[in-house]
């Protein structure tokens, strides 16, 4: 479903120039979820913004649904790829009720039916019609992460990217979320892909995943391989000893 | 009474007309807090209540004139006393208020979206556009006001439609540079981003998710710089380039008064008052309109 | 265990609104002497208007009351303003979440902790160096030197949140309180400043309040855990007894955790019950 190869993104030119992702290659296949999991720099979340279209300058290839991707995309591929940002405050434009956030989405792709569509998207993230007119600063973090997903979701995508959609909510939001987010995958056969720093959370979602580090691939690995403990690379051991909690000297 | 207010800060309004209302009742609530906004709003409202009832209000015409009675001081027949044509003062205010209005209108019509159009597009598209949008903006801004629009009234020739062209192509470039700056930082938000990834065109972008952003803050701008421009097309007034006589206007009115200054005050003086008591309305109104608009406080 | 460092009853924080009043938090009292004390809840719960309140930095227009706030012998509700400034440093220090936030991107970092410590005790210049390179070493940072004449943007998160505890160690506070120290890091990173902490606070023998909403980093580096939800303490427990919390609310945040051990499973979600707003005394 999605191909990936040899992927490079630099930003900036000449001296400046820091070159984000360099030289990555990885393959999605149909109903998967696949987390790419690092620390801030490794340039995961450039990846998913190359992969959709908001970093337009890239090397190497990137292939969804068998097309090879240029710098623009055509309408069809955002029906196709939808996204979940990380900041619920950020990503939800502070002047449009959900009703207009939600409604935007149809009234670009054409789809028409928009009454019905707003409110089947609403119910199927576990909110009521009462939030319909609602403005975001009037919505919890958990709650505005829920409109996120009904706006990515309402035009039917069928791969998700999601980048580090639970890391600004608390715990027990956070399970909701990722309850949530699990339960669509399911119905909606999405291919995922889910950016993340939190090993539990990735390992907790995804079938398959990929460490890296500066950029780099470091190891790719199944969650039952991180169940059970068995990274080869010492980085990646590093990153799960860290996750597992602080021990004391 | 108390259901309406209930209807209005409804935690869930049950339409899209309910939850804007809401929101602009919250804002009025806010607004309602600050006695000097409302000061200024109320002598805004006033003068657009003159302007409007200028014929009822006015005890004279503002244009006839009685030879007999010139130069008479407040109180001796006439409210404010007469002119050197032995017009009434008063009337001419209150006539005044009307050719005031007319400005304030016609500029914020032309000036606004002009400078929101040429700023959104330059912050948003970058690159060569942006450099080409501001390099003209910076020409327009490198010249005094007062002096860009002296040259444009003496190119178009004299007269009040031409002094408010004037003004407004001396006004558009610092709406222009408010309106850039604010695209620029709001370009880079994740929901500018997730609009480009549901396919949303530049336009669209820019119309429905940009320009939303950056009304408040010119709107603001507009209403404080509202006493500048007053002041400059009273200042073509008073050079004689902005309204033409018969016409009350009170730039041109404190320039015929100039000659009296000292023995008949009064001429000069109350449409000066009148001036002053009109920019102090819209600075007031402006300072309330930031605290209660600016999007950056909420 | 002496007398408390920190002593704090009744403790309550208002912020007025338009319409009402909003309680941030809503009688509260706990002890902290020289040990490690974690303060944990979610958003909303008022813990990092507790610590606030301690250092007296609840912004306007919010109300602090309370029974008692003593730091050590010193009354933080009745000292003057001259008062507070020689306590805070002195007997009580705090570290925000994030460094690049509450550090001057103007200054050096060696001036900004010369700062800090000059202000409590008069010392020539070439002695604050000397102190600040010390507390710079004390943080394990390796080329000291380099980062005392470096500015703010010029070091990496971890790096800014070690300067920034160099900074409120300098004056040798006897209270260190820490607002979600290491959430802005990286695990590994995280792991690292915690460890430069612990060590700190217990070679010194100092107190800590660590404000958290990391429940299971706070049962593991903390001595007693104080657990908060909406503007009171819901349990008090010590760390080592996490796993047998009696409390719904606490249970409920255990739960809610994704761990690698049950993937892919549906997870607990936490049910509020209102019962738990109301009082229990």
């Amino acid at each position: 479903m999605i191909e990936v190869e040899n992927l490079r993104v630099r930003f900036g030119r000449g001296k400046g120039a820091v070159e984000a992702v360099r030289g990555l290659s990885f393959a999605v296949k149909e109903r998967e979820t696949f987390g790419l999991v690092g620390e801030s720099g490794s340039g995961k979340s450039t990846v998913l913004r190359a992969l959709c279209g908001l970093v337009r300058d890239f090397e190497g290839t990137i292939r969804v649904a068998s097309e090879a991707q240029r710098r623009t995309r055509t309408d069809e591929f955002h029906r196709l790829v939808q996204m979940v940002f990380q900041d619920p405050f950020g990503s939800l434009h502070p002047r449009h009720t959900v009703d207009r956030i939600l409604g935007e989405p149809i009234a670009i792709q054409r789809l028409g039916n928009a009454d019905l569509r707003i409110a089947r998207a609403l119910f199927e993230v576990g909110l009521g019609p009462s939030f319909r007119f609602r403005y975001p600063h009037q919505l919890s973090g958990g709650q505005r992460q829920r409109v996120s997903i009904a706006r990515a979701l309402i035009v039917e995508p069928r791969i998700l990217l999601l980048d580090e959609p639970t890391s600004a909510l608390d715990v027990s939001v956070q399970a909701e979320i990722l309850n949530l987010l699990m339960r669509l995958r399911r119905e909606r056969a999405l291919t995922t892909i889910l950016v993340s720093h939190n090993l539990a959370v990735v390992g907790h979602l995804c079938d398959r995943l990929l460490v890296m580090n500066a950029g780099r691939a470091v190891e790719e690995m199944t969650a039952e391989d991180l169940r059970t403990g068995a990274p080869r690379e010492e980085y990646t051991q590093a990153l799960l000893r860290a996750s597992e909690g602080y021990r004391r000297l | 009474m108390s259901s309406r207010r209930e209807w209005l800060l409804a935690e869930t309004p049950g339409s899209r007309m309910q939850a804007r209302l809401g929101q602009a009742y919250l804002r009025w609530l806010s607004f309602r807090e600050n006695p000097l906004a409302l000061a200024g709003l109320g002598l805004v409202l006033l003068l657009v209540a003159i302007a409007v009832l200028a014929p009822w209000l006015s005890p004279h015409s503002p244009l006839e004139q009685d030879l007999a009675r010139r130069l008479l001081p407040p109180g001796s027949g006439s409210l404010l006393g007469t002119d050197e044509l032995g017009r009434d003062i008063s009337s001419r205010i209150l006539y005044g208020a009307r050719t005031t209005l007319v400005i304030v209108a016609l500029v914020i019509v032309l000036v606004a979206p002009v400078g929101l159009a040429v700023g959104t597009v330059a912050g948003y598209a970058g690159g060569f556009v942006d450099g080409a949008l501001m390099r003209v903006t910076d020409v327009f801004l490198a010249f005094p006001r007062l002096i860009l629009a002296l040259a444009f009234v003496s190119a178009i020739g004299p007269g009040l439609i031409n002094a408010i062209v004037a003004i407004a192509c001396t006004a558009w470039p610092p709406y222009a540079r408010i309106a850039r700056a604010e695209t620029l930082t709001i370009k880079n938000s994740e929901f500018i981003a997730a609009a480009r990834l549901q396919g949303a065109s530049p336009l669209r972008i820019i119309w429905s998710h940009v320009v939303p952003l950056c009304t408040s803050s010119l709107v603001v701008r507009v209403t404080l710089d509202m006493a500048g421009i007053i002041l400059t097309a009273a200042g073509l007034g008073f050079l004689g380039l902005g309204a033409q006589p018969p016409l009350p206007e009170w730039g041109a009115m404190i320039s015929s008064g100039r000659k009296f200054v000292l023995d008949q005050w009064w001429v000069a003086t109350m449409p000066g008052i009148a001036i002053f008591v009109v920019s102090l309305g819209f600075n007031l109104l402006g300072d309330g309109l930031r605290d209660v608009l600016d999007p950056k406080q909420t | 265990m002496t007398s408390p460092l920190l002593t704090v009853e009744g403790l309550r924080v208002s912020f007025p609104t338009r319409t009402r009043v909003v309680e941030a938090v809503r009688g509260i009292g706990f002890t902290v002497g020289r040990e490690k004390v974690g303060l944990v809840g979610e958003s909303g719960s008022g813990k990092s208007m507790t610590g606030r309140a301690i250092v007296g930095l609840v912004p306007p227009p919010g109300k602090v009351t309370a029974g008692r706030l003593m730091l050590g012998d010193v009354d933080v509700l009745r000292a003057s303003a001259r008062k507070m400034r020689e306590v805070r440093g002195r007997r009580v220090s705090m570290v925000l979440q994030d460094p690049r936030f509450s550090l001057n991107p103007v200054l050096t970092v060696g001036a900004q902790i010369a700062e800090s410590y000059r202000a409590h005790e008069r010392v020539p210049r070439a002695k604050a160096r000397d102190r600040a390179l010390e507390m710079l070493r004390a943080v394990r940072i390796r080329d000291p030197e380099r980062v005392h004449d470096a500015y703010p943007h010029e070091l990496s998160g971890g790096m800014g949140q070690r300067v920034m505890i160099a900074m409120m160690l300098a004056p040798d506070p006897d209270l260190l309180i820490a607002d979600e120290p290491t959430s802005a890091l990286d695990a590994t990173v995280q792991m690292q400043v915690l460890a430069i902490l612990d060590d700190l606070v217990t070679r010194r023998g100092m107190g800590l309040l660590f404000i958290s909403h990391d429940l299971r980093l706070v049962g593991a580096f903390c001595d007693r855990v104080l657990v908060m939800y909406g503007g009171r303490i819901v349990e008090t427990l010590a760390a080592a007894d996490l796993e047998r919390a009696a409390h719904p609310y606490t249970r409920g945040l255990l739960a809610a955790l994704p761990s690698l051990g049950r993937a892919g499973e549906p997870l607990p979600v936490l049910e509020r019950d209102p019962a738990w707003l109301e009082d229990q005394r």
